[in-house]
Parts: structure tokens; sequence; C-alpha cells
């Protein structure tokens, strides 16, 4: 248990041995940032294994940092952030694997990676508000060269768009957390501490604070309107950044808004409920709209991205323990679904083909030149549009049960957003794989005769996919797996105050 | 008020050791340098500049912090020692810059200048009556002028010291102005006595004038709009070393010296902007200048192609920063402010450095010159990356708690239920666009690749050590700011 | 008894699946023999559960009950009572069937085989799930393969038709799925029997809202549209017609067959237990789509030249019986309406659907059948005098048309019969304008009939028709000799169902 802050500094440490190893080679510099994603994975679950769900944080490390302001070093964890470190684990994983072909700059290439795995294991890992704001911007950072260096289309514009709307989210959320300090009087960064102050404040304060600290996040998560860095980033994005970026860094965003947002001015979210949940449900229903009209196979899963997060604001929003437990749940779920997608994508596809482009694909008999990326899109976009058997499935349920008790109207809405997400996925599956079936006819070609102009897919990718494609079926038929942690964690006091009538 | 002399000596050490060190760099350059190449006597002055730096600091921290010395004339206080450290500390990387890099043909009369506009700086910083203030300063900003026309080899450089002496000397007028208006009012140059003389005193616009012209000169010091129109053509036209020093020890000095003399001195006509009700008196400038430069240097840097001019917009804005933290030293104390003038020092050295290096490898200056850095000095896209980032105010770096420290401070003075306040939330929205300029430097160093054929570009060892030691000094106040925190307070 | 029965008949398929997608290097006749096996198996154990079954027991029987996800108390729960047990062994018949129909095919034998039984397992989970969760989860998974089926192994326009099939019964099903979260919101469970009982004792209107009321409204209309696009109920029929007639020959054997009937079972298992009261309230509308499609649907039919097309608007015609049937039942209202009615009216849709089963895929065999004589035509024009040429295969044929006609003797007979009889009682008026439908149904069978198999020798018939054949007969005797000894002895499927329709009689809900 208390190994977990290591994942943090493994991530760090394994960072700075990639970029030295990159030097000498490409293939070690790799080995490096597999063992350090592994090791990763590997603390975060042993660390579960031994984990004893229960309400409120369990502190990791807690040690004074920056006396004069209250500032302590304290590192927590309780189920909501263990999940999503599993996910960070095991994205990052997934991550290196699918970067294996990288040859240019490998070393800076998987030293930035880690940096950023780093970052995000912290944000996750942070009780201080101060701590974990620090984590949030050290991730942002790298995302930047990331996809300055080693991306594609629009790649300095997408990066630069991409980071400036994190950076202008992060100083929203910054504003508001120096107000709330500044206000409170609490010489702390505790959320806790914040939280208590806070609720002395008046109720105008506590909205104008909240809706800071809100939006700033939300940004991050990609909520409509503040969502259009997300496909243009996705899009420019390295595979593997793509992978993390609507893998795990939308959920930064998301868990900001459910660490730290709500917990912090309960008063403030319900002044505010109303506009997020609407945002939420015009978020799922643009982002998918746009998704169906998409020329481009990465936009179309960018897009998706932002419809999924939609959910999870969704659930956020709804504020009881069914919704925020599904929108936790679905957190982990679209992390491994949009990886699986955006390596599928951005790794199998437009690796081999160099195009994105529909009307290049439909002419490609790709389902039989790639068999195995197709079957893996197939798996990925089923779980993508939330059949049950998958990990969407639990995680949408969930936050339609919650979103229905506070307000079924909303329930109402998701629904066509499920609609809309089986349209667009449907269409992406068809096009890009199947765009040209041959008609029953003679002179079949063999199916598994791998197309001349095409590496077959390597190891890395097929084992990068199935460790992908076994959490999400794993968890779709044991979400209980997860629930049985996020659910207690929800019933910690600083969540109580804002989750109103939710017994699970 | 009995003057003791053995105690004065004490207190003064550390300036003796710099004015002694420019005397021997001098000397031993005629004596010696006479038989070696430039590079050699470029090290020899470097060396002993730095043994006289060191010498000073020994002295700052060997000299106890006993209050007022010489009657009152100076003060040693953690403030004091601090500020003295930091100048110390700034100049010697400064000086490690030289070697092997600066174009500069006297290199002991360089150093020996940098080392009386260092005993300017330190003197700033413990200076407590207004007419050694005066005189610090202008010891300081004589010696600057000279430093920025250094350089005879390029006009641009000539350009740059008329225009700095020109537009000092009208502040140094102002100022001089102001602080006889000063001395008229309260019938002392002394500023504990200033202090109580005001705080009897009601707003009359006589001492509104003293007040708003020490201001204007202030602004002018600090490179603040709308006193900021020298600062872009001085940071591109000066030697990047002199650059370095004006944006870097020279600023920490001067904000210590107002600091001490608004707040301590002309403290009880301060006026306030804690709330909307503006209490007119010397915030609601300072504010003003703020606002103006946040604006200015923010939007101005948008524009810049020019590595150093950008420099230059990104001092204004920082500016901005550092008048919100003089306004918010009246209730939290100086700390903040320190911490963030020295560590934008630090980065404003670092990043001058590395310019410094380029100048000397014969790269140009505009933002496309820089492209394919990473592969010709990995070494130098490093720290170009730490020190714009620092200046970003990205954590861990020191330049993110910085801003951290002076906009909590500036939102502890009454939320936002004050122009304060809001002027903290216009930072902050404004270091979004910081990060904007600054990524644009970054990814011509690091994204663009350059010409396969360009030549790797060689670091001297010196500046190489100076420059890691400055992203060290960055991770590692950024990691643990309370050692200047506490060390001020 | 202590064997998993009812979790072997559905997962034997799906494993059998895996398999196959795991064989790599099988040769198409181990695959086509090791698939056969593998489907049968489910005729296998749905004789054996006859054998075990105790039609007099209302209730599930071989219940299987475990906890699965606790945070959403949902269980894997299957059960089988006289309905599944008449569907499983529906798709014990058809499913071989359809799957030696596939022989023919020669694109990738094995996908197709692992494709099939993934859909026939999932169509059996369908029949035997009695958890919300457990059963939804076959309800999507069958929508997969039978994508996949139609689209690459179907006709010019499968792709359109396919994504057309696959987004409407989507749309469907996530209304369908938020209903089902309201109703967990309301009660904390998602068992399809505790639902229903809870329906009964009126605790589920007291928790979610009277009828009428808008949150009440909303779930009951989101179920309704899950179901009735699957069935389909007029007018969400469109993306029937292009998907069976773009489909393969044994997939429209097995959409029509089996996963057709996934829809009326829907309706009966749980529209009609959860929701009794708000199905009363709307069930003359309804009644009026039913009609709608029984009418239109026949009429339709008989304006198609497509062979195809004109089967697949048959399929509408003939399920809109069943839901004729159902509806007329919740309809029933007034003073103790005849219990025999209704009693008449729900078998009569239960046989129906067997019976539908049967001569819907026998049909589409035999229009497979004649496309692959004729070089891919299909038109209605393009055939004529089959008769004199293949007289046994329009022999056989003719069986299978005068079953779906409703000649008496043949099976089509009863299940019809027993509706319009039940439907006389409960809403004479619908029975009388569902006349029509039965008058064009007639008259674009004999149409059928008297265009292709007789006349004079036309079209792709002239260049040598072969008679049936070989493995051709073993698709199409063992459904025309069901339809004959159902025709002669209904009693034998309608022992399976008459307890358990009595009792739902029995249990109306009647204001």
């Amino acid at each position: 248990m208390n190994a977990l802050p290591w994942t943090i500094y493994v991530s760090f440490a394994g960072a700075a041995l990639a970029l030295l190893a990159g030097n000498r080679a490409a293939s070690v510099a790799r080995t490096v940032a597999l063992a350090t994603a592994l090791a990763g994975l590997a603390l975060a679950l042993v660390a579960a294994a031994a984990f004893k769900p229960g309400p409120g944080l369990q502190t990791l490390v807690d040690v004074p940092w920056i006396a004069e302001f209250g500032i302590r070093y304290h590192l927590a964890v309780d189920g909501i952030s263990l999940t999503l470190i599993v996910l960070t684990g095991i994205a990052a994983t997934a991550g290196v694997l699918f970067s294996w072909n990288i040859k240019e700059r490998t070393g800076e290439f998987f030293a930035l990676y880690l940096a950023l795995i780093g970052g995000v294991y912290g944000v996750f890992l942070s009780a201080d508000a101060f701590v974990f704001f620090v984590y949030y911007e050290i991730a942002i950072v790298p995302k930047y060269f990331l996809i300055a260096i080693w991306g594609s289309t629009n790649r300095e514009y997408g990066a630069m768009k991409l980071v400036l709307y994190s950076f202008a989210g992060s100083a929203l959320v910054l504003a508001g957390l120096l107000w709330a300090y500044a206000a409170s009087g609490a010489n702390s960064f505790a959320v806790a501490d914040l939280a208590a102050a806070g609720a002395q404040l008046s109720p105008g304060v506590q909205q104008g604070i909240f809706a800071l600290v809100f939006t700033g996040f939300a940004v991050l998560a990609g909520m409509f309107p503040f969502h259009t860095w997300a496909p243009t980033g996705h899009v420019a994005a390295p595979t593997a950044a793509s992978m993390l970026l609507a893998g795990v860094v939308m959920k930064l965003g998301a868990y900001g808004c459910l660490r730290v947002a709500l917990p912090l001015f309960p008063a403030g979210f319900v002044y505010w409920q109303p506009v997020i949940a609407t945002l939420a449900i015009a978020g799922i229903l643009y982002a998918g709209c746009i998704a169906l009209v998409q020329e481009d196979f990465k936009f179309v899963i960018g897009y998706s991205s932002v419809s999924h997060m939609g959910f999870v604001i969704l659930g956020l929003a709804a504020a009881n323990s069914q919704a925020v437990g599904g929108a936790v749940l679905q957190m982990f779920s679209h992390g491994i679904i949009a990886g699986l997608l955006f390596a599928v994508v951005g790794r199998m596809v437009y690796e081999r083909t160099h195009t994105r482009q529909f009307s290049d694909l439909r002419k490609l008999p790709l389902h039989k030149t790639m068999p195995f990326a197709a079957l893996t899109f197939v798996l990925a976009g089923l779980a993508s549009m939330g059949m049950p058997g998958f990990s969407g499935f639990p995680a949408e349920l969930t936050i339609l049960i919650g979103t229905w008790k506070t307000a079924p109207l909303w329930a109402g809405f998701a629904g066509f957003g499920i609609l809309i997400a089986a349209a667009f996925t449907l269409r992406a599956v068809q096009v890009s794989f199947f765009g040209s079936t041959e008609p029953a006819g003679p002179a079949p070609a063999a199916p598994h005769d791998p197309h001349p102009d095409f590496e077959p897919i390597t190891w890395p990718e097929k084992a990068g996919a199935l460790l992908l494609i076994a959490t999400t079926v794993y968890i779709g038929l044991k979400p209980d797996v997860l629930l049985d942690w996020i659910t207690p964690a929800l019933r910690s006091p600083l969540f109580q105050a804002v989750l109103k009538g939710g017994q699970l | 008020m009995t003057p003791n002399y053995l105690s004065l000596l004490h207190a003064l050490l550390p300036e003796a050791s710099l004015v002694l060190g420019a005397l021997v760099v001098l000397g031993f350059d005629l004596i010696v340098g006479r038989r070696h190449d430039l590079a050699q006597r470029t090290v020899y002055a470097t060396v002993l500049g730095l043994l006289a730096v060191a010498a000073a600091v020994y002295h700052s921290y060997d000299a106890r912090l006993d209050g007022e010395v010489f009657g009152g004339v100076f003060i040693l206080d953690s403030l004091a020692l601090a500020t003295r450290v930091g100048v110390l500390l700034l100049t010697a990387l400064t000086l490690a810059l030289l070697p092997g890099v600066t174009r500069v043909k006297q290199p002991a009369e360089y150093v020996a200048i940098v080392l009386l506009a260092t005993t300017g700086f330190t003197l700033m910083a413990i200076a407590q009556q207004l007419l050694v203030a005066f005189l610090a300063l202008e010891l300081a900003s004589l010696s600057l002028y000279i430093l920025a026309g250094f350089d005879r080899s390029r006009p641009e450089s000539a350009e740059a010291a008329l225009k700095y002496f020109l537009l000092g000397g009208i502040s140094a007028a102002f100022l001089l102005f102001g602080f006889s208006l000063l001395y008229g009012l309260t019938g002392s140059i002394a500023l504990p006595e200033i202090a109580r003389q005001l705080s009897v005193q009601a707003m009359s616009p006589l001492l509104l004038a003293a007040v708003l012209m020490t201001v204007v000169a202030f602004g002018f010091k600090a490179a603040a709009a709308p006193f900021h129109l020298w600062a872009p053509d001085v940071y591109q036209g000066a030697p990047p070393t002199s650059a370095a020093l004006i944006a870097s020890g020279s600023k920490l000095a001067g904000l210590v010296m107002f600091t001490r003399l608004l707040w301590s001195g002309v403290g009880p006509s301060a006026g306030s902007v804690a709330t909307f009700d503006v209490v007119p008196g010397w915030v609601p400038a300072v504010a003003l200048a703020a606002v103006a430069s946040l604006l200015i240097g923010n939007l101005g840097a948008i524009a810049q192609t020019n590595v150093r001019r950008l420099l230059a917009y990104s001092a204004i804005a920082h500016a901005g920063v550092l008048l919100l933290g003089v306004i918010v030293a009246g209730k939290f104390g100086p700390a903040a402010l320190v911490y963030y003038a020295g560590t934008y020092g630090l980065a404003t050295v670092g990043a001058f450095g590395v310019v410094a290096v380029l100048d000397a490898a014969g790269v140009g200056g505009s933002f496309a010159d820089l492209a394919g850095l990473r592969q010709r000095s990995p070494l130098l896209a490093f720290c170009l990356v730490v020190f714009l980032l620092s200046l970003a105010g990205i954590p861990p770096l020191a330049g993110f708690f910085g801003k951290f420290a002076v906009f909590t401070a500036a939102l502890k003075l009454n939320g936002l239920a004050s122009w304060a306040g809001w002027l903290s939330i216009f930072a902050i929205a404004m270091s979004a666009v910081g990060l904007y300029y600054y990524l644009l430097v970054l990814k011509n160093a690091v994204v663009i690749p350059g010409r396969p054929d360009a030549a790797p570009i060689k670091v001297p060892v010196a500046a190489a050590t100076a420059l890691l030691l400055a992203t060290a000094l960055l991770l590692l106040l950024g990691l643990f700011p309370s050692v200047v925190l506490r060390a001020v307070s | 008894m202590n064997a998993p029965l009812l979790s072997l008949i559905v997962l034997v398929p799906i494993a059998g699946a895996a398999l196959l997608g795991l064989l790599r290097q099988a040769q198409p006749g181990t695959v086509r023999s090791l698939s056969l096996g593998l489907s049968l198996s489910t005729l296998a154990f749905g004789l054996f559960a006859l054998r075990h079954f105790d039609p007099a027991v209302v209730g599930p029987q071989f219940v299987e009950r475990h906890r699965w996800m606790g945070a959403l108390n949902v269980h894997y729960f299957l059960g089988l009572d006289g309905m599944s047990l008449l569907l499983v062994l529906l798709t014990g018949i058809v499913s071989p069937l359809a799957l030696i129909a596939s022989w023919r095919i020669p694109q990738n034998p094995r996908l197709f085989a692992a494709l099939f039984l993934g859909l026939q397992g999932a169509a059996l989970g369908v029949f035997l799930a009695l958890d919300f969760v457990h059963w939804f989860l076959f309800w999507e998974l069958s929508l997969v393969p039978a994508f996949f089926l139609i689209k690459l192994w179907g006709g010019p326009g499968a792709g359109r038709a396919a994504y057309q099939f696959f987004v409407y019964t989507m749309g469907g099903s996530a209304f369908l799925l938020v209903g089902f979260a309201a109703l967990f919101v309301a009660t904390g469970t998602l068992d399809f029997l505790q639902l229903a009982q809870l329906a009964r004792d009126g605790t589920l209107a007291a928790k979610l809202g009277p009828v009428g009321s808008p949150a009440a409204t909303f779930v009951f209309l989101g179920v309704l549209l899950g179901l009735a696009v699957k069935v389909p109920l007029w007018p969400f029929h469109t993306w029937l017609p292009s998907a069976y007639a773009e489909a393969p020959t044994p997939v429209s054997m097995f959409l029509t067959g089996v996963m057709s009937k996934m829809g009326v079972y829907g309706f009966l298992r749980l529209l009609w237990p959860i929701f009794p009261a708000q199905l009363h309230a709307i069930a003359t509308p309804l009644l009026w789509l039913a009609l709608a499609g029984v009418v239109l649907g026949a009429y339709a039919a008989l304006r198609q030249t497509d062979l195809k097309r004109m089967i697949a608007y048959s399929s509408l015609n003939h399920l809109s019986y069943c839901l004729l049937a159902l509806f007329a039942v919740a309809s029933a209202s007034g003073p103790k309406p005849s219990a025999d009615a209704a009693v008449s009216a729900l078998s009569g849709a239960l046989l129906q659907v067997f019976n539908h089963g049967l001569s819907a895929a026998a049909l589409f065999y035999a229009v497979g059948l004649l496309e692959d004589r004729s070089g891919g035509r299909r038109g209605i024009a393009d055939f004529g005098g089959v008769r004199t040429a293949a007289p046994i295969f329009a022999g056989l044929t003719g069986i299978a048309l005068f079953s779906s006609l409703g000649l008496p003797g043949l099976n089509g007979f009863v299940g019809e019969f027993l509706i319009f009889r039940g439907v006389f009682g409960l809403a004479p008026w619908a029975a009388a304008v569902a006349c029509f439908g039965l008058l064009a149904t007639a008259i674009f069978l004999l149409t059928f009939w008297q265009r292709v198999f007789h006349g004079p020798q036309a079209g792709a018939t002239l260049a040598g028709f072969p008679d049936i054949r070989g493995i051709e007969y073993a698709v199409f005797v063992p459904l025309v000799a069901l339809m004959i000894i159902l025709g002669l002895l209904p009693q034998l499927l309608a022992g399976l169902v008459n307890p358990l329709v009595s009792a739902w009689a029995g249990q109306l809900v009647l204001p």
C-alpha cells in the first residue's frame, strides 16, 4: 500500500533513465520505458490487492512542505484514486507497447512520456490541493512536446491549442483555489480544511469560486463548449500520446472536478448543477453528431472521446452515489477503450496505410489485410458503444440509473447519446475496415493472406491490444471489482456533503 | 546619533570587498594582463571577480543582523541579507558567463564595472536613508549605462547605452525631485522619521506629487509600463551579459530598495486598493502600472520574433507581477517579492546566458535562428527549456511558486472584493498568454529540426556550470521555497 | 438435474464460436461438421429439457441463479418455462438447418460458422435469461454477428442494410436501457420475475408513478420502442425488408425464423408483465398499429416483384398477428372478458411464433434455391413453370407456402385460427379488419405459387433447372415434415404452453 507513491517517483526516474539511455540506443530506451510502465502497473496492482475499501482517504505520505502557506506534501488513496491509478498503469503500459516503433529521438519521447505519466500518478494520489495542482501542471508541458515533435497532421497547431487550453484551464483552477484559500482564511490547502472554511463563505462567493475551479478542470475533461482542443489535439498527437490524452489526461480534469471542485463548494455546485448537466448533455449529443459526419478516422475517435466524457460529466452533475460511481467507472472504461481505439487508428492503420481519410480507407479491404486490427477495432467499437459484456456498459447503465434518480429528463437525453454513439462507431467500423467487401461471388481472396504492402501486426501491438481488451471485458463482466472500491469511497463525509440520496 | 565607524566598517565589508576586488581586477590586468591573450585575461578577470563576490557573500553572512547601523543610515535585517546574497549570486552567475563567451575587448574593466554595479546593488539592499539610497542607485545605474554600451563593435550597444542613460537620467531627476519634496514635507531623510512625520500628515497635493515622482523613478527601474520604453532596445542592444545583470540583479536590488522606501518610509501615504474604494496614495499608482505592465508586456511579447526583445517584454510582464508583490509586501512582508524577484533573476540570467553563448557562436537572435538547437547543443536546449518554463510559471520550477506566493497574498488582502484581488486574477489569466510566447521560442529550439549541416555549439565550461547551477537552483528553490521565505521573514 | 442445463444450452454454441475462431487451420469439411454438431447441441439439450419439463408448472424451471454484479443487484439468472422451451426448440431446429443451407457459401466458411454459432448462442441467451442485464447482454450481442453476417456475405446493398438494421435496433435498445435504469431506480432490482411481481401488487406503480405520469410513461415508451423495433411493429419496420432481402439465405432463415421472435418474446416476457396497466391504456392505438402491420405488410408484399422482399414483408404480416393477439388481450376491458378468448389468442400467438419460424425459414430457403439456380435472379418475373422442371422442389415449396397461408391441416392454420378466434372475442372490429390482411396474404402467396411454378417455362427456368438434390433435402424435408406433423397434432406444442397461457389469462389485470 505504502509503495504507491513510488509509482510517481519510478516514473520520473524512468524518464531520466530513458533520456540517458536514448543517447545509447533506442532499444534500451524502449526497454527502460516498458520496465518503468510495468513497474508502475505492478505497484498499482500490488497496492490494489492489499487495498481495503473504506470511506475517506488513506494517507500514504504526509509531511510539511511549505510551512509558510500551510502546504503539506500529502499523498493519499481511496477507491476512486486507486481505480484511476490502475487505469494509468494499464494505459501507460499499453502506450509504450504501441510506441515500440518510434525511431526518431526515442529517448526523449519516452522521457517526456514517462514524465507525463509521473505527473498523472501524482495528481491521482494528491490529497493536498496545492500538491494536486503542481502535479496537474507538470502533466501539461510534456504533452506539448510529445505532440509537436512526434505528431502528425497539423501538429504544432494542435499541440499549442491543447496546451494553451489546458493551461488556461489550470489558470482558472489556480485562481479559484487561491481565492478559496485566501477567502477562507484557512492556513491549509487540504481539501477538507478548504471545504470547511469555504462553507462559511457567502453563497455568491461560493458560486463564483466553484465556477472557476469547475470550469478550469472541465476544460481538461473536454466539457462542451471547451472541448475544441480535444479533437485537434488527439488527431495531431502520436499514437501513444493520443492514448494517454484520451485515456488518462482527460480523466485528470474529471477527477479534479470530482475530487476538488465538488467537495469544496457543495453550495456552489447546487447552483450550477443544471448548467453543468445541460452542457454535459449538449457535449454528448453535439460531439456525437459531429463524429457522425467526420471524414477523418481519428477525428471520429477524438469526438467520440468528447461525447463519452460528456457521460462522465453528466454523472458528476447528477451527484448521487450511483451516478458518480458510474462516472468513475466510465472514466476507467473510457480510458481503456479510447486507448484501444486510438491504438488501432493511429498505430495499426495509419502507420501502415498512411491515410486516415475514410474515402481512402473505403477502398482498402482492411478486414482482409489486417484481420487482427479489424477484430480489435470491432471489439473496441462494441465496447465504445456500450455493448453489454464490455466495461462501457455497466458504466453507462450506472450513470443512467443515477441520472434518472436526479432528473429523468437528463437520462432521456443520455439515451439519445447512446444511440448516436452506436451510429458513429458503427459507421467508423464499417467504413474503415469493411469499406470494400466483395459481394458474394467467386474468386474470394484467401482471408488471412497478409496484404503484401502492409507489414504484419507486431507482437507489442498484439500484447497491448490484448491487455486492453482483456481489461475492458473483465471489468465489463465483473464491474464489482471497481465498484466495490469506488462506492465506499463516496461515503466519505466530504463526498456525502455534495452527493444526495445515494444508496447503492 | 553617535556614529560608530567600526560597526559601519563591519557592516559595509561586503561592499568593501567588491570595491577592492574591482581595483585588484584592474591592477592585475594592468600588470599581468599584457603578457596574455584576451581569453586568458578574461579568465583572470572573471576568477578575481568571482573571488571578490565570494568574499562579499562571506562578509554578508558574517555581518550580524543587528538592525540599524550608523545611526539608521543602513539597516541590516534578514531582508537586507537575503537581497545581498541574492544579487551577489546573480552577479556571480553573470560573471561566470564571460570566459569564452563575451566579445568584450577589455575584460578587466568590464568585470570591475560589474563589481561596482554590484556594490550599488548591495548598498541599495541596506539603504535606509534617502541620500544613501539615491547614491547607491546612481552608482548602480551609472555602472549599468557603461555596461550597456560596452560592446563598441556594435552600434546597437551604443544606442542602447544612450537610450538607457537618457531615460535613466530623467528618472533620476524625478527621483531626486521627489526626494527633495519629501524632505521638505517631513524635514528628514531617514525613512523611519519620514514615516513618523507622514503618519500625522493628511494627503496633500504636494505629498502626492512627491510620492508619484518616486513611483515614476521606480517604474523606470523596474521596467514597468508605461516607463518601459527603454527595455526592449537595451535588452537587445546591450551585450547579453550586461542585459542579464540589468534584468536580474539590478531588478532585485531596485525592488527591495523601493519596497523599503515606499513601505517603511512613505508607507503612511500608501493609499489602498484592498477594497473597491480606492484610497489615494502610491499604491493605486503602482497598481495601475502593474496592470499596464501585464497588458503591454504580455501582448507585446506575442508579436516578438527576437529572443532578446521577447525577454524584454517578458521582463515588463513580470514587472507587473513584481509591482503586485510590492503592494502586498506592506501587509504580508517582502518574502514573496524577494522570492519572485530572485528566481525571476535566476531564470533571466540563465536565458541571457543561453543567448550569450549563442551570440558567441554566431547564432542570430531571431526565433528561427534557434531551430535545431536541440541537435546542436542539447545542454543549451535543456537549460533554455527550464528557464523559459520557469518564467512561464510551470511547477515544480521556482517561477511557479513565486507567482503562487504573490497571487495568494494579493487575494488575501480582501479576496475578490478588492482591486488587488482582480489584479491577481488578471495576472493569472495573463500567465496563460505567457506560456504561449515562451512555447513559441521553445518550439523553435526543441521541436523544429535545424539544417542537417549545422555544427554543434560548444559551451565553455564556466558558462555551462553557471547555466546548470541556475537550472538546479530553479528546480531546488521551486521544490523547497521555504528556504528563501524563511530567510527573508 | 445437477448439470447447469440452461448454461450449457447458451454457452455451447458460444464456446463453439470461440473454438472455431481459434482453429485457424481447419479444413472446410471439419468446420462444417464441427459447427453442425455444435449447433445441433441446442436441439439435443432442448429435447432433453422437454423430457424433464413439467408443463403444469407455470414458473421457470431448471433455474440457475448466481450473484453477479452486487452494486447493481444483478444476477446470473437463467430459467425456462413453456414459452422459452418453445423458442429453444425452434432455435434448435432452425439453426442447424440454416447452417446446412450455408454450406454452399464459398467465402470463409470458418468465420461464417463462428459468427452463426455466436448468433445462435445469443438468441438462446435472450430466450433463457431472466435478469435484465443478463438478458440485455445477449439481446445486444446478437446484433453483432447478425451485422457481420449480413454485411460480409450479403448482397450488393448489404452494407447499408446491415447498418440500418443495427442502428435501428440499437436505437430502440438505448431507450430500453434508459427505461430499465429508471426501473432500477424505482425498485432496486432488474429481475424480470420480481419486477412482474412488483407490477402485480402495485408497488411499481407506487414507486414509478401512476399510469400516465410523465416518468412512468417515458419508461414504458422506452421499453416499448426497444421491443417494437425488434419485432418489428409497424411503422418501425423499415429496416426489415432490406435486411432480410440483402442477407444471405441461411442468415435470412435465421433472422426471420429465430431473431424476429426475440421481439415477440420480449413483449410477452417484459412489457406485458411489467407494464400491464400502461399497455392496457394504449392498447387500442397499438392494436391499430398491429393491424397496419397485418394489412399493409400483406399489401406491400403484394406489390413486391422481388421474391425475397415479398417473403420479408410477409414476415412483417405474420408477426403482426402475434402482436395483434397480445394487444387485443391487453386492450380487453369490461366485465370479465372471455378468459377463453384470451387463452385462445395468446396460445395462438405462441404457436404462430413457432410455426412462422418454420414456414418462413422454408420459404427463404426456397427463394435461396431459386436464386442459386438462376444465377442470382429472384424477380417474380424471372421464373415460370418451375413445377415441370423441378417437381419435388415445387411440392415442398408449395407445402411451405400453404402453411404460411394458413391452410388447414398444416401448422400455420392452427396459430392463425386461434388468434382470430381470440381476437374476435376480444376486439371483433380488429379481427374484421385483419381479414383484409388475410385476404392479401392469400393473394400474394398464391401469386408466388402461380407465377413461379406454373405456366410455361420462362426466364431462368429455360436453361435447365435441376430439381432439389443432395443436401438440400436435409434442409427442406425436416421443415416440411414438421409443418405437416404439427398441423395434424397441434397439441404437441399447445400442451407445452397451455398451463402458462391459462395462468396469464387468469392473472389479467383488468381495471
